[in-house]
Parts: structure tokens; C-alpha cells; sequence
């Protein structure tokens, strides 16, 4: 007994012993991390080598590499709080009542228009401030706003956003409102992709600062919008909210949310 | 027939382990009276918590150890038949356990180490109670060494025989102890203590807590050790029949030894820092484990059926009327499988992937483990204690009466304990509760399996307080001289034994090859990660 050599490939017990477990070690893994993966990366849309690393327990880079850097240290000059708007007097909008006259060719009379544009008329105050601030400061990009804002005060901006805040949003006739069931993507979000609900933040009863109501917003511009986002043309969204929000959004995702804000 | 001095070795063993068993049971009893509504709550959580360190860190470290090492002790005599080799580094093994374990509770009762015995980093305690903890693991590692050892004078002096079944088992468990505790010393030397002794300040919990995996689940199997090595060396004996396979024994200590290592991960399901994959890898060789478990089973009550034939027992069934249930072994044994089927059945559960959402962290898991050691376990070092008694006083062990009782009791007593505590978590009651506020009605109906845990941890206590009286007893007994000892002999007479049965070679190597394939990555992959320490919180300095 003594003379018989276990290490060799004639012994039965290290053949079979060692070829037993690999071959349960290699199931094991191929299930864990190709085959679950697989059916997981079906689902979430990712691809099979990043659902393996995930599988593997290696962290993937919280943004893809699709987004471009940032033009600009802040994507805000705009310090946003729950106190960043005073609560406007009336004189200051009858100011911005005043100023209006100059928007009303694209914002329609009453800050409601048909023409594309995103209605104002009740908007929190805080949401036209900030991008009034942020096209002044170029950190939003438009050719049109840009050359509007560029000679007004921060006051004006303020009074302007006041008077906006005051109106109530007109309904656009020819658009026949939203039948359809509220999305999931605007109730609970895509947790699986990183994705918050769109109500957490837009809706009229969760009040946030700087965070424009989306009911009633032009689909064509809700569309480009998420667009800009999700391609990085616009940044001027704090922390990225925005631009994590859509990063992973399909095409198709993208017009049924467009669709949905607009008919409401 | 053990010498006078390794008489003395195994005794000082055996009764430190007691005594560590009996202040941890009453601490367990303790928390279950406190916070049940028999009473006001105390008020102070961190008393709970200070006793719930107390009981694991001497339930779990410094009992089944020291269990261990008396035995391991014990079957270098018996079983190898020559004296035990570096009797003086056995002393100094003890001695280490004895002043780490001293070591180690005094910041915990003095509440600067309330960590819980699973450490919790970043939690931080007293440096102390961590090299307390190291003590006592150096002093296991002398005895895995001398094990080791001893064996080789034996193979040395008996060139080409098999190794005596006790011993072959009995090491098994040495050198899964050695590799396993690698994980928790490599924690508390290179992160927990860096931070305890104040040269940092940042901890990686993530990465602390792979390794404590490391150990975590292996600890058990060297927990499960002499009371397998009981199944199959001394209860066919024990209770006059034969072990059924000599060979199937060898077979079901070298899987223990394989597979119970790269499962670990499995404790740290609802970790983010280990991979799916990881996991799922780790849940696979965990259900590998059910192996050598059904084959014990099996072949156990082959061997206890073979006794019950022998006494006569006829039919299907008769044999199990047939079987000496005066036999405190017999009762030890049957109490252990039946404790052993629900806690595994339970642990089968705790192992799917899937499943183990529902139950983590819950009471569900308390009960697992209680059902797992407190039960199978700790039943048969009761009976191998009962057994081994008189060669180690000379003197007899007569309370047989007192003996049934007590395993009576704890049987029963176990399972009032732990059936309760599965059913709260499945209804989600979160383990390491120090406090229920029974005034509120989502959670006042399940006050009434608060105090029936208390009950079945007073029968524990009663049970464990008869223990100690017989052992006691025995001490005091009359000396009688005494037959040689026996261990079981098996029903066939095996013909040559393969030399992969009778060493260690291949089996620790794939022990150390699996543990490196299902740990290498995770481990390897956090430390390369940037940023993943965090602060260390630490316990008791006042805020």
C-alpha cells in the first residue's frame, strides 16, 4: 500500500476525485456566470460581457463613456434650494408681467402656446429662474434664449419667473388628452437600469425646487429634450440628474413619455 | 488506555469547555428573559448586545474548541495506542486558549468590545478582546500541529498499516481548522487590529467580511468534527453493534474536508460586494456538503441497524424497538439525527439563493444554527463526554437515570427553543433584537414565542446544570478498573485499504485548489478596488 502513488493519473482516486469536482466547478460557473447573466442581460438590455462582470462582482462605471465631458466645471451657476425664490409681491409681477411682453411671440399671450415651445404659465418660479439663469450664463445652449436674456437682471429674471408662476396653464385644444395607462417607467422607474421614477421628481404634488411640471409640455419638445440629455447636448442638469435619468432610455421609451406628459 | 498526564491534559480540556458552555448558556437564557414580556426591558441595549457577544464568542470559539482538542487528544492514546507525543507544547496550547479567552472577555464584559462574535467591521472594539480571539486560534494551531505529529511517529513505527479510523477522522477536522481559520486571523491581523491599535482609521468591511466567510462556514464542520467522529467510532460500539462501513466514514470525512471550504460566501448572500456569480458558485459546492451528510446518515443507521438485528430485533421496524434506548449514546444519537434532519432541511433553505431572501437575518437563522450546534452537536459532546468519563477519572459513571434526563431535556428544550424562532422568521422577526415593544399590535402576537423560547432555554439550563452534576458525580464515584478502551469495529473486515484513504495529499490539495478557484477572484478584486474602506465606528468609547 504503502508503495502506491496517489498522484498519478493511473491512481482511479485522483482521476476521478479531481475530474468530478472540476467538472462541477465549471457547471457551476458556466451557470452562474454565463448562463444567469445571460438571461439577465436579455432583460436589462445590457450587454453578455457586462452582465458577467457584473455576475463577477466587478463594478461597471456609473455613467457609459457615451457621455461626453463637461463643457464647464458646474453644470449651474444657479444655487438651487427650497429658499432660492422670495416670495414675490405683486409689483414684481406686474415687472414681470411687463418684461413678458417680449416672450409672448413663442410663449403664446398668457404663457401657453401651441407652437413647440414649453408652457410657462405655472411653472414653479424656480424652474424659468434657473434656465433663465443658466442661458444668461451659457451653461443651456440655444440660440434663440441666449440673445433674450442676455441684457436682463437677476431681478428681471426672478420677476419674469414670478409672474409666469402666477398664471394657470391653459389647456391646448387639439391635442386630445392621454387615455392611456400612466407609464411604469413615470411610476416606479427601471430600478434594474438606475433609473428613478419620473414622478418622484415631476409631479405637481412632489414640490421641488427648480423642477419644471411636465403636464401639458410639448411633446416635440419633452422629445428633444430627453434627447439633448441622453446625448449630452444639454447639461445643465445638477448632479446629472437628468442625464442618468435618460442615459438608458430606448428611442421608443423616450416617445412614450413624450406622449403621455403631453395629453395630460 | 490513556496515560495519568494526558488524563490531566484531556480533563483540563474538557472542563474549562464546560464551564465556558455554562456561563455562555445562562448569559443565552438571560437575553431571552429580558427581552421577553416577562419582564420590563432593562433599558440598555448594549447590555443585550454585550451578553450576546459573551455567549458567541464562547459558544462558538473557545467550547467546541477546547471539546476538540481534549478529544483529539484523547484519540491520539487511544486509538493510536502509544503516548502523545510534546505533551509540554499540549499545555502550552491550553494555556494559550485559557489566557485568550480570559483575555478576550474582560473588555467584553467590561463593554468595550461589543462587536459580536462575528466582529461586525467597521465596528471597532477593545484591541484586547481581537488578540483574545488570536490566543486562542495559536492555541488550536499547536494542537493541529501535534496532530499532525503524532500521526507521523504513528506512521513511522507502523510503515504500510491503515490509519486507525478515529485518528484519520480526527485529523480531517485538524487540517480543515488550520486552513479555515486562516480567514478570520488574516481579518484580525492585517484589518481589524491595525485599526483597534489606532494606526488606522479606515476599515474595507467589504473585504473583511469575505474573509470572516472564509471561516465562517468551515468553523462549523470543525465544530461538527468529534461529534461525527462519535457517530462512527463510538456510538456502533457504544451501543453493541458494528459500524457498517469503514471505508464510507474515511469517504465522508475527506468530502467534509473538500467541500466545506469554498462555500462561505454564501453567509454574505445579501453582501453587494461579491458577485452573483460568486455566489451562486458558492451556493453549488454548499449543496455539495448535503453529501457526506446523507452518508453519514446512511450509514449510521445501517450501523445502529445492524445493533438492533443483533439484539433481536425482527421486521422492518422491529430492529428499532429492539435497540438499547436505556443507552445514553443510543438516545444521544437518535436526539442528534432528529435535530440534524431539521436543521439541515432548514439549512438547505438558507442555502438556495433564492430563498435566502426571505429568511436572512431573521430569527429563521438563529434557530438553524441553535438546531445545527446547540442540538446535533453539543448532544453528542454530551454523550462523548458521558463516554469517555470514566477513562479519564477511573472512576465509574453510574447516573445513568440522571443521564437520560438531561439528554431528555435538551433535546425537548432545543426544540422549544428553535421551532418558535423559524416561525417568527419567516414572519420576518429580525435576529439581534434587544428590544420588542409588545404595545404595538403588528408585532404583540408574536409576544407569546418570545416567552416559549424562554421556556425551552430554562430547560436548557436545567439540562445543562444535570450535565455538570454527573460529570461531578463522576469524579466522586467509586474507582473501578477498567475495561480497555474500544472503539467501533467494522461489520466487514476491510481488505486494502487505497492509499488515497488512508492520507491527506490530494484531499488538501483540493481543499486548498477550490478554496483559491471560489475565493481568488473576490478576494483578489477587492483589494484591487480603490475607495472601498470606510470610517471604523468604535464600541464603547463614549461619543
Amino acid at each position: 500500500m504503502s508503495d502506491e502513488k496517489t498522484f498519478t493519473f493511473r491512481n482511479r482516486w485522483f482521476t476521478l476525485s479531481v475530474g468530478i469536482l472540476v467538472v462541477i466547478a465549471l457547471l457551476a460557473a458556466l451557470v452562474g456566470f454565463v448562463w444567469v447573466p445571460q438571461a439577465h442581460a436579455r432583460s436589462v438590455a445590457a450587454s453578455l460581457w457586462e452582465a458577467i462582470c457584473r455576475a463577477a462582482g466587478a463594478p461597471a462605471p456609473f455613467q457609459t463613456a457615451g457621455l461626453p465631458a463637461e463643457q464647464q466645471q458646474y453644470p449651474s451657476s444657479v444655487i438651487v434650494n427650497a429658499q432660492m425664490m422670495s416670495v414675490a409681491g405683486e409689483g414684481s409681477v406686474g415687472h414681470g408681467a411687463t418684461l413678458a411682453m417680449a416672450c409672448t411671440m413663442c410663449h403664446g399671450a398668457r404663457g401657453t402656446s401651441p407652437a413647440g415651445t414649453p408652457h410657462l404659465a405655472g411653472q414653479p418660479a424656480s424652474a424659468t429662474y434657473k434656465q433663465l439663469r443658466d442661458y444668461a450664463s451659457g451653461h443651456r445652449v440655444s440660440a434663440i434664449m441666449q440673445p433674450m436674456v442676455a441684457n436682463m437682471s437677476d431681478q428681471d429674471m426672478r420677476d419674469l419667473a414670478a409672474y409666469y408662476a402666477s398664471l394657470e396653464r391653459e389647456r391646448i385644444v387639439d391635442i386630445a388628452p392621454s387615455d392611456e395607462q400612466t407609464p411604469r417607467l413615470v411610476r416606479n422607474g427601471d430600478p434594474m437600469r438606475n433609473v428613478g421614477a419620473c414622478s418622484s421628481c415631476h409631479s405637481p404634488h412632489a414640490v421641488r425646487p427648480a423642477t419644471p411640471v411636465l403636464e401639458g409640455l410639448s411633446g416635440t419638445y419633452l422629445r428633444d429634450q430627453m434627447h439633448a440629455f441622453r446625448e449630452g447636448r444639454r447639461t445643465n442638469d445638477i448632479n446629472r440628474q437628468m442625464r442618468n435619468a435618460v442615459h438608458k432610455l430606448s428611442d421608443d421609451e423616450i416617445e412614450t413619455l413624450a406622449k403621455y406628459y403631453a395629453g395630460r | 488506555m490513556l496515560n495519568n498526564d494526558t488524563r490531566r491534559l484531556v480533563l483540563a480540556h474538557f472542563w474549562i469547555a464546560f464551564a465556558a458552555f455554562f456561563v455562555a448558556l445562562l448569559l443565552g437564557e438571560w437575553q431571552m428573559y429580558i427581552r421577553s414580556p416577562l419582564r420590563d426591558w432593562i433599558g440598555n441595549p448594549e447590555l443585550y448586545y454585550r451578553a450576546v457577544t459573551a455567549h458567541g464568542s464562547a459558544m462558538g470559539y473557545v467550547f467546541p474548541t477546547l471539546v476538540a482538542m481534549g478529544f483529539g487528544y484523547a484519540i491520539v492514546e487511544l486509538a493510536l495506542k502509544q503516548s502523545l507525543v510534546g505533551k509540554r507544547w499540549a499545555w502550552i496550547g491550553f494555556f494559550l486558549v485559557v489566557l485568550g479567552t480570559v483575555t478576550a472577555m474582560v473588555p467584553v464584559s467590561m463593554g468595550l468590545a461589543t462587536v459580536l462574535y462575528t466582529f461586525y467591521p467597521p465596528l471597532i472594539g477593545n484591541a484586547f478582546y481581537y488578540i483574545g480571539v488570536v490566543l486562542v486560534v495559536v492555541g488550536s494551531w499547536i494542537w493541529v500541529a501535534l496532530m499532525s505529529v503524532n500521526l507521523r511517529v504513528w506512521k513511522r513505527a507502523h510503515p504500510g498499516e491503515a490509519v486507525p479510523l478515529p485518528m484519520f477522522a480526527n485529523l480531517a477536522g485538524a487540517y480543515l481548522w488550520a486552513w479555515t481559520s486562516l480567514g478570520a486571523a488574516i481579518e484580525i491581523l492585517f484589518m481589524i487590529l491595525p485599526v483597534a491599535l489606532g494606526f488606522k482609521s479606515t476599515i474595507d468591511a467589504g473585504l473583511a467580511r469575505v474573509f470572516f466567510s472564509w471561516t465562517l462556514h468551515a468553523i462549523v464542520y470543525f465544530w461538527l468534527m468529534p461529534a461525527y467522529i462519535a457517530f462512527y467510532t463510538l456510538v456502533p460500539r457504544a451501543i453493541g453493534g458494528r459500524l457498517y462501513s469503514d471505508k464510507m466514514a474515511r469517504i465522508s470525512f475527506i468530502l467534509f474536508l473538500v467541500f466545506s471550504m469554498p462555500i462561505g460566501v454564501h453567509h454574505l448572500f445579501q453582501d453587494p460586494q461579491v458577485g452573483s456569480g460568486v455566489k451562486f458558485l458558492h451556493a453549488v459546492f454548499t449543496g455539495m456538503v448535503s453529501i457526506p451528510t446523507l452518508l453519514t446518515i446512511f450509514t449510521i443507521t445501517a450501523s445502529v441497524e445492524i445493533a438492533g438485528r443483533l439484539r433481536g430485533g425482527k421486521g422492518a421496524f422491529g430492529w428499532v424497538k429492539a435497540l438499547p434506548w436505556q443507552n445514553p449514546m443510543m438516545l444521544a444519537v437518535a436526539f442528534s439525527f432528529i435535530l440534524l434532519g431539521f436543521g439541515g432541511a432548514g439549512g438547505l433553505i438558507n442555502m438556495s439563493y433564492q430563498l435566502d431572501f426571505a429568511v436572512h437575518n431573521t430569527q429563521w437563522i438563529t434557530g438553524h444554527f441553535h438546531l445545527i450546534f446547540g442540538g446535533a452537536i453539543v448532544i453528542m459532546y454530551f454523550a462523548l463526554a458521558y463516554d469517555l468519563w470514566p477513562h479519564l477519572t477511573g472512576k465509574q459513571l453510574a447516573s445513568g437515570r440522571l443521564m437520560r434526563t438531561q439528554l431528555w431535556l435538551w433535546f425537548v428544550g432545543m426544540i422549544v427553543l428553535t421551532f418558535p424562532w423559524h416561525v417568527v422568521g419567516i414572519l420576518g422577526m429580525p435576529r439581534r433584537m434587544a428590544y420588542f415593544d409588545y404595545s404595538n399590535p403588528e408585532i404583540a402576537p408574536q409576544a407569546i414565542t418570545v416567552i416559549i423560547t424562554f421556556i425551552g432555554g430554562l430547560m436548557l439550563v436545567v439540562s445543562g446544570l444535570l450535565f455538570l452534576l454527573v460529570l461531578l458525580r463522576g469524579h466522586r464515584s467509586v474507582r473501578i478498573t477498567l475495561p480497555e478502551f474500544r472503539f467501533s469495529q467494522a461489520a466487514h473486515h476491510e481488505g486494502r485499504l487505497p492509499a488515497a484513504l488512508n492520507s491527506y495529499a490530494l484531499w488538501l490539495a483540493l481543499m486548498i485548489g477550490l478554496s483559491v478557484v471560489n475565493y481568488g477572484y473576490p478576494i483578489s478584486q477587492l483589494i484591487a478596488l480603490k475607495q472601498t474602506s470606510v470610517p471604523a465606528v468604535p464600541v464603547g468609547s463614549q461619543p
